[in-house]
């Protein structure tokens, strides 16, 4: 399977991530070689195989629900570019 | 004064003990030593030289009063990709710029609660994602190793590339590092130094910024066998915050060391024996094999025929994990935020300029194979050919093998910017050809140098254990060394 530049264009925009059309036409062949090499896979006989879920058999551990942490907006908000009262603020949203 | 900075882990421990001088002294060194050789090798992104000496004085009067934790006053350098309170911590990439976390990784935490001394944060290629610590946004770092009589600059790897050179330079005495495809191992081969990337579930990954959250491990860099022992020991833990973390004791993993290897089965797979492999590869190998012969190990032939898929089936879990790992970089919460008409726009915009190129390609190629219609195409097939490779080594195991021998990588450190492999991207990821193996089955995996190349530089072999059993690799990884000997660049920086 390969990839033609509308489908790097779409799948960037699915990525939230803008590509100019000169972008799109370079990634376009960088990913056709990584497509390209992948498809060796065709080669195994994968029937009957279960696809790995974890690669150490151990049952996914589970705790108590119940508040342990918290209380923390301010550590929690201290990164953002831009932020007002504990509230991250981005640009409008809701018309 | 002999120059502190040559010692080893061990031998410091022992030195500070003995009171033959003290952390702050050995902290000092290493100081001097980053401030010298940092502007032509680059390892590291940020020095926290207050802090340093702040924990260096610390330890000393912990020493003093005999109350010294098991790396008490030893000064590391740690990988930009775990998280360290109030300093920066930015997986050295555009996006996270000026990000400073609240809270401090488990594995970091570990280490300082016994009691070593934190030199800065090491330069990594962006999100990890690389081999040859070309894609940072700090700049490349520079392999301290160089061939005979040329004067090139040399990649120390990646994506731990930092964690290596600075190891490797005298920049830190013993370096965290993390692995998702070989990101310890094959920068450890190629900077002459020790790198183990332990069972998957070993380390937490708590506070370590994801790359591929099934596959990445944290480990140690370290100049010797026994060092990289005594750091996966403080390290290691069972986190309550890591549902991955499993439950079962650290051992001590310094008692392996010098254990006699005699009746161990050592598995040689044909597999790993590439067409194209350089000569000098293939002999390293087989001295690698004579040494445990010689020390009494079983060396026993064995098949794993899927391995040649591991690595196309990598290049389909790791960026489809990644694309939906580093989906919470929108310039939202934390680092870059380039603004835009409307919110999609401002996340396109912050995501386009805020990510180097090569997260780019991964984050596109895990959109994609995770997109509707392709699922089973690609992720679930190659998660069905996991379970192959993993099969192929279990079966190993099944048949007594203890461990197995391969080369480390395919050949010894590439120059920078080298045009052949960057002009297509899937050469560069050969590198991991031998490594990423390991990772797809959840084992461990250790790095050891096991000689020199024509051209004088460094070269290693691997080791891979069965699940939780790293004290088999030391011990092993010890039979190499002591046979090999150890490997130092010739100085030409600062």
């Amino acid at each position: 399977m390969s990839v033609d530049t509308d489908t790097v264009k779409r799948v960037a925009h699915l990525a939230r991530i803008k590509v100019s059309n000169e972008d799109a036409t370079r990634m376009t062949g960088e990913l056709n070689a990584i497509l390209g090499f992948v498809e060796q896979l065709d080669e195994v006989n994968i029937d009957g195989v279960e696809p790995m879920t974890s690669v150490v058999e151990q049952t996914m551990k589970k705790r108590a629900d119940g508040v342990k942490d918290g209380n923390k907006a301010d550590d929690i908000t201290l990164n953002a570019p831009v932020s007002e009262d504990n509230f991250f603020m981005v640009p409008k949203v809701v018309e | 004064m002999t120059d502190l900075t040559k010692l080893t882990i061990a031998e410091a421990r022992d030195g500070l003990k003995n009171k033959d001088y003290t952390s702050q002294e050995l902290t000092e060194g290493f100081l001097k030593n980053i401030e010298a050789a940092n502007s032509s090798l680059n390892a590291y992104v940020a020095v926290t030289a207050d802090k340093a000496r702040d924990m260096a004085k610390a330890s000393d009067a912990k020493l003093a009063a005999g109350n010294a934790g098991a790396l008490e006053g030893i000064p590391l350098g740690i990988k930009d990709l775990f998280a360290t309170e109030g300093v920066h911590t930015q997986a050295c990439s555009h996006i996270l710029d000026g990000f400073k976390p609240a809270y401090e990784s488990t594995v970091t935490a570990n280490l300082w609660a016994d009691g070593a001394v934190m030199l800065g944060k090491l330069n990594m290629d962006e999100f990890a994602m690389g081999s040859s610590n070309e894609t940072s946004y700090y700049g490349d770092v520079i392999n301290p190793w160089r061939k005979n009589g040329s004067n090139q600059d040399l990649v120390p790897g990646g994506s731990s590339g930092g964690s290596a050179t600075a190891v490797a330079a005298r920049m830190c005495m013993g370096a965290t590092a993390t692995d998702t495809g070989g990101s310890i191992r094959q920068p450890a081969a190629f900077t002459g130094t020790v790198g183990i990337k332990p069972t998957y579930g070993r380390c937490s990954r708590w506070g370590t910024v994801a790359f591929a959250s099934s596959l990445d491990q944290a480990g140690p860099i370290a100049h010797t066998v026994r060092d990289s022992a005594i750091l996966l020991k403080s390290m290691a833990s069972v986190d309550p915050k890591d549902t991955t973390s499993v439950d079962i004791e650290v051992p001590d993993y310094e008692a392996a060391i010098g254990k006699s290897i005699k009746g161990l089965k050592i598995g040689i797979p044909a597999e790993y024996r590439l067409e194209g492999m350089p000569g000098e590869i293939e002999d390293l190998w087989q001295k690698g094999i004579a040494w445990l012969k010689d020390a009494g190990a079983e060396i026993v032939d064995i098949t794993m025929p899927h391995t040649k898929y591991a690595l196309p089936a990598y290049y389909i879990v790791a960026p489809a994990e990644a694309s939906s790992n580093l989906a919470r970089y929108d310039g939202v919460r934390y680092g870059l935020r380039v603004p835009g008409n409307d919110i999609v726009e401002m996340y396109e915009n912050t995501r386009a300029e805020g990510f180097g190129e090569e997260v780019k390609r991964r984050v596109l190629i895990g959109t994609y194979v995770l997109s509707a219609g392709y699922y089973d195409a690609y992720y679930l097939k190659a998660q069905k050919v996991r379970t192959l490779i993993k099969r192929d080594f279990d079966l190993a195991w099944a048949n007594g093998v203890d461990a197995i021998l391969t080369p480390a990588t395919p050949s010894a450190a590439f120059g920078v910017a080298d045009q052949d492999l960057h002009s297509d991207p899937v050469k560069m990821y050969l590198n991991d050809i031998f490594t990423v193996t390991v990772n797809m089955a959840g084992l461990p995996g250790i790095a050891v140098p096991a000689g020199l190349d024509k051209d004088g530089l460094p070269l290693g072999l691997q080791l891979i254990g069965k699940p939780f059993d790293e004290s088999t690799l030391f011990q092993v990884g010890q039979v190499i060394e002591d046979a090999a000997g150890s490997f130092e660049p010739e100085k030409w920086w600062g």
